[in-house]
């Protein structure tokens, strides 16, 4: 069942490289990116909280497929005018998509901070960010470890469409071993290899969530 | 044990899904569909069945005949064809948005086929089938026989049944209009766009081994790579690229000439000789009758120079044309 040539494992070996690079680069995107989204969304501003609002919509409406190949195409070099390479294309999008997610889960997580703890911050003279900094972001961040951990599972899984846009993740090269031995079992063996990330993926979010858990 | 348990019927739930998955036209046999409604339980161990023996020829109800496909019988019991074709290449397999219908070469061979087993060329289903799934296709039962742009090659007949040389077509380049770009020779350093799993792949990176390749899962996409500045060339059979050059002649030319000469066959499941038989038979009809030349020139615009050989491995002893 597994008896495929070492070259071809070799090509595995690369695809699960790439795809751990695509999930780290565009997770540490979406986090940063997630994160102004959620501030922005609880700003005293309504312009901000809109903007906020509009962004999270909009990328929570749209096929992610459909965000990387509108990228993909429009900054291919004969669109815009400046070429992106399909792999830094991929870890846009999928930061930028995943970022919509983010910024709701932090949203929430700062919906479970104590009213009192917030009066708390602004009445010893905290302005908006240092309150945010300082007393409601750290508990907003450490209350949404478990929703994050689950969208840093399907952002891994989401990886796989950057195969469409020519970028050679796991899937993209499991299918490129399938289509030269006509083994169906490759693409089991591909699926077997994203459960033995995500799966580890999982029980790393646990830990970080005990570790970092809000003593009550 | 409840962990067991639900393990097991989640592989029981993929194994029906696998099954139905492998139903090539719930749409041709809506009676299989009333029979899944009706009788579920019989219905799903004759799905597991037919699941089971995919390899093996399943006889019997048409039911699981439906499933499987393939055999003559089971063709001529299911009163319809079912044919892999392109749906994204012009001239040879396209589906044509304005009709919703699929047309071309590949397709017009396919009516041919239909036409001899039933007196009737519109007793034919498509299905798409591209590079990459469609010998699947064929081990699956979701085509009984396909005609997909493929090229004859011995690593594939070890896999299925080739039938007849139906054309001659050769590798060639397309590139933007405005591009410097001549031959092949030109390919140092340069993109080049290609369809995953295709014989262009790995004759491209053989004939241009500077070249920089980038794969794609349809012509298509890789030529709207092309469009967006991602690809300086897209490279396959000439004919697929004649298609994309009739189709936006301002924006794309063909150059270069042939690089390597390719037959096509129709493909047909391993060990279905007797489908073979009819497909060959239609073929040299169609070659006879001079109604082959007719299709070539509907399709090709042009006149053919030669009717392609019947034994697809002769083509390769044929000189390779050079430009």
């Amino acid at each position: 069942m597994f008896n495929i040539a070492p070259e071809y494992w070799n090509l595995l070996g690369q695809g699960v490289l790439m795809t751990l690079w695509l999930t780290f680069a565009s997770g540490v995107l979406s986090l940063v990116l997630g994160i102004l989204l959620g501030v922005m969304r609880s700003a005293p501003l309504g312009v901000v909280r809109s903007i906020a609002a509009g962004y999270t919509e909009f990328f929570r409406n749209i096929p992610l497929l459909t965000v990387l190949f509108f990228l993909y195409i429009y900054f291919g070099g004969q669109r815009a005018g400046i070429k992106i390479d399909p792999v830094w294309t991929a870890i846009i999008g999928l930061g930028f998509y995943t970022a919509a997610y983010v910024g709701e889960v932090i949203r929430s997580g700062l919906g479970t901070v104590s009213r009192g703890n917030i009066e708390a911050a602004r009445s010893q003279g905290m302005s908006f960010m240092q309150s945010m900094r300082y007393v409601q972001l750290p508990q907003a961040v450490r209350a949404a470890i478990p929703p994050l951990g689950t969208l840093l599972i399907a952002l891994l899984k989401n990886t796989s469409l950057a195969t469409t846009i020519t970028v050679g993740d796991l899937l993209f090269q499991a299918q490129f071993v399938t289509d030269r031995t006509f083994d169906p079992n490759v693409l089991l063996i591909a699926g077997a290899i994203y459960v033995s990330m995500t799966l580890p993926l999982g029980a790393l979010v646990s830990v970080v969530e005990r570790r970092w858990a809000i003593q009550r | 044990m409840k962990k067991v348990l639900s393990t097991l019927v989640l592989l029981l739930s993929l194994t029906t899904l696998a099954a139905c998955g492998t139903e090539p036209a719930t749409t041709v046999q809506p009676t299989a569909t009333t029979a899944v409604m009706t009788e579920p339980t019989a219905t799903t161990a004759a799905m597991v069945e037919a699941t089971a023996t995919t390899a093996v020829t399943t006889a019997g109800t048409p039911t699981t005949g439906a499933m499987s496909g393939g055999t003559l019988a089971d063709i001529k019991a299911r009163g319809r064809l079912i044919a892999g074709v392109k749906y994204d290449v012009r001239i040879f397999g396209y589906l044509n948005p304005e009709t919703n219908k699929v047309e071309g070469f590949d397709v017009d061979l396919a009516k041919a086929v239909a036409e001899r087993i039933f007196g009737d060329p519109e007793k034919v289903d498509f299905v798409e089938a591209i590079s990459a799934n469609r010998i699947p296709y064929l081990d699956q039962g979701k085509a009984d026989v396909i005609f997909s742009t493929m090229t004859a090659n011995e690593d594939r007949a070890k896999q299925i049944e080739f039938s007849d040389t139906y054309y001659v077509a050769g590798q060639s380049l397309l590139v933007p209009i405005n591009s410097t770009i001549a031959s092949i020779k030109d390919l140092d350093g340069k993109t080049v766009g290609t369809v995953k799993g295709s014989t262009s792949e790995k004759n491209i990176a053989a004939k241009a081994p500077t070249a920089k390749i980038e794969l794609f899962d349809a012509y298509a996409a890789a030529v709207q790579a092309m469009d967006a500045g991602r690809v300086e060339a897209v490279t396959t059979d000439d004919i697929i690229l004649y298609g994309f050059q009739r189709n936006s002649p301002d924006k794309f030319k063909v150059v270069g000439g042939q690089f390597t000469q390719e037959p096509y066959a129709a493909g047909i499941k391993k060990g279905n000789t007797e489908l073979l038989a009819e497909v060959n038979g239609a073929l040299r009809d169609l070659k006879q009758s001079g109604k082959w030349a007719e299709i070539f020139k509907k399709w090709i615009g042009s006149d053919p120079t030669a009717v392609p050989p019947q034994e697809w491995r002769d083509v390769y002893l044929q000189p390779t044309a050079t430009p």
